[in-house]
């Protein structure tokens, strides 16, 4: 009663998360009735001779600990580590030697640790600070990776078709000089440059169009035009104008990143409110210094919009471009030579260095953002 | 200074906003303009302000610029035209950006208009962290800044509400005991023309053309006392006969069309 009293919150939570248990439960349950996977063609089950039943039990002892813990917090914190106990189970089990594709069983127990984490998940996004804006991200993250490993190890998918998070992880560090050179050729080089070049004339064309707005009302159907632009059909004339190295990649990431940059200039500088205008008229301000001290700030958020839309198309564009022709370096050449050899993880290994590169580019855009932007009302904490 | 207006005209296309206004401001006079929803108060302010260029008509200022002023002519806007990525103390500072002064100088007309307008403490906030009230004040720090010989203000205490209008028209009441500013002062509310102008400017409805020119004979500082109630009174009712006319045809204006 007491409790209630003074924490009716909490307990409402406790509440709620009942149903969940209860959600839990019913698969863990019909999972143990099923065998766990099969040794030899022949099934085993959870009391088969394997160490699955500790498993089980240092899972069920981190849920009733969870329950029993004074904050709700602290308990999804145990319930986590029965989440990581559970996920463990399969990995023992195939260096056991079980084929964990001929069972049931073991597959229903992880849709209980799924809905246990989900559970988890819920309780940590309501903390605030590093916890919601780190944690609970980079769990679900690690959720996903350990979900690929299990999955695709569990049910035998062929390497060529999927390959296992650790294999492209071992990939990645076998081959890491490679992966570094081409790195190096693709982003340092060539995005990099086309990428500036791109957005930087995408800019300065927008300020003359503000300027002289008959170049606004040419450009803008154009932009549409240019949005259209199949890259695979642009990538191989820029390669013909400009040669097989970096030059011929930035003319391709410019025609991507030109217009979507002038466009958002221009949104951006029509953003600045009437009576803002007519306070700096009402000083005297000329176009320049109303230009710089009230419409280029008012901008910001359309040019950071603009900015981190080409941070993703640039990547792609110099990817594709490496397609048709480049100098034996690459992400592009590296993953059109490494599939025709049929060698997939170092293809893997390359896509996942695009993909963090491209995340690395996008997200410090945005923070650069959100220090710039904080005042904009999109920037309010929610 | 004074201001002189003169056979003013202002069409937008085919529609005339105002017709033949005649208009002299005297150095140092608070002149209220009030009037229908579209009558054109805030275009002849603009105008006065030079960000608004007459159809026909001439609009002069006379007199001299006072030592120090940056800005002879300076706005005060209804919605503050603060913004919003600079603190209190550069969105102040933002006029003074562009006028050759000293650091010390720069620094000393912030620092004053922020302290007279009560804001010293709040110099380092953003204006979305600030009350309506407080925002406004910026508005005004950031006009005191320039010391403008002429005041435009444009409705700038109906975004408030009634509390802080009563507080704010305290500040502009100090401000002209001191500072003897001439001001233009366009508002739709009778009680601020009463309490803060001179002479009271009636406008009639689209176009708008000068109704009556209306003097308040008590001096500002003593329209609170007991005795100015009965004159005040007096003057509010042949204001407010004057608008309601005004409005009421205006309205079944609007209805027909």
């Amino acid at each position: 009663m007491s409790d209630m009293t003074t924490n009716s919150h909490r307990t409402s939570l406790r509440n709620a998360a009942d149903w969940m248990l209860v959600a839990i439960a019913l698969p863990a349950l019909a999972a143990f009735m099923l065998p766990l996977g099969a040794r030899d063609g022949a099934p085993v089950g959870w009391l088969g001779g394997t160490m699955a039943p500790l498993f089980l039990s240092g899972v069920l002892l981190t849920v009733v600990a969870g329950r029993a813990a004074p904050k709700r917090v602290w308990g999804a914190w145990v319930e986590l580590a029965g989440v990581a106990l559970a996920w463990l189970l399969p990995l023992y089990l195939m260096k056991e030697g079980l084929d964990l594709s001929a069972g049931w069983g073991l597959w229903l127990f992880l849709v209980a640790a799924t809905l246990l984490l989900w559970r988890v998940m819920g309780v940590l996004s309501g903390v605030p600070g590093w916890t919601r804006a780190v944690i609970v991200p980079g769990l679900f993250g690690l959720g996903l990776l350990v979900g690929w490993e299990v999955l695709v190890r569990g049910f035998q998918v062929p390497a060529i078709l999927l390959p296992p998070p650790s294999r492209i992880a071992s990939a990645l560090a076998a081959n890491a000089p490679v992966l570094w050179d081409d790195f190096r050729q693709t982003v340092l080089t060539s995005v990099l440059r086309g990428y500036v070049m791109g957005c930087g004339a995408g800019f300065l064309v927008a300020i003359l169009a503000d300027r002289v707005p008959f170049l606004a009302r040419g450009l803008l159907p154009l932009g549409n035009l240019a949005s259209a632009i199949p890259v695979v059909g642009i990538a191989p004339i820029m390669v013909m104008w400009f040669g097989f190295d970096w030059q011929s990649k930035a003319a391709v990431i410019v025609v991507m990143t030109f217009f979507p940059m002038l466009i958002n200039t221009l949104a951006g500088l029509g953003n600045s409110e009437r009576i803002q205008l007519d306070l700096m008229r009402s000083y005297a301000a000329g176009y320049g210094r109303t230009l710089v001290k009230l419409r280029l700030p008012n901008a910001l958020p359309f040019l950071f919009n603009g900015l981190k839309i080409n941070s993703t198309l640039a990547l792609i564009g110099a990817i594709v471009a490496e397609f048709f022709g480049t100098p034996v370096v690459g992400m592009g050449f590296r993953i059109s030579t490494e599939v025709a050899r049929m060698n997939l993880d170092i293809v893997w290994a390359t896509i996942a260095v695009a993909a963090l590169t491209g995340s690395g580019l996008y997200g410090g855009l945005a923070l650069l953002e959100r220090v710039t932007t904080a005042w904009h009302p999109s920037m309010r904490r929610r | 200074m004074r201001l002189l207006v003169s056979d003013l005209t202002h069409r937008y296309d085919d529609l005339t906003v105002l017709d033949g206004i005649d208009l002299t401001l005297a150095e140092g006079e608070i002149l209220a303009v009030i009037g229908p929803s579209g009558c054109g108060k805030s275009t002849l302010l603009g105008i006065a302000g030079g960000i608004v260029a007459p159809s026909s008509g001439s609009i002069r200022v006379e007199g001299e610029v006072p030592d120090g002023c940056l800005n002879p002519i300076t706005f005060i806007f209804q919605d503050f035209a603060l913004l919003p990525w600079r603190s209190v103390e550069d969105n102040v500072g933002l006029v003074l950006e562009h006028h050759p002064l000293s650091a010390a100088e720069r620094r000393e007309r912030i620092d004053s208009g922020l302290r007279r307008m009560g804001l010293w403490e709040f110099r380092q906030a953003l204006p979305k962290q600030l009350s309506g009230g407080m925002r406004q004040r910026v508005g005004i720090a950031r006009a005191l800044a320039v010391r403008p010989a002429m005041l435009l203000l444009d409705e700038p205490l109906s975004a408030l509400d009634a509390q802080t209008r009563e507080l704010l028209m305290d500040d502009f009441l100090e401000l002209w005991r001191r500072e003897k500013t001439t001001a233009l002062y366009v508002t739709h509310n009778l009680d601020e023309a009463l309490r803060l102008a001179d002479r009271v400017c009636v406008l009639s409805r689209r176009p708008g053309r000068i109704r009556e020119l209306v003097t308040i004979e008590e001096p500002r500082e003593r329209r609170q006392e007991p005795s100015a109630q009965a004159h005040l009174a007096e003057v509010r009712d042949r204001l407010w006969h004057l608008m309601k006319a005004e409005a009421q045809m205006a309205d079944r204006e609007i209805a027909r069309a």
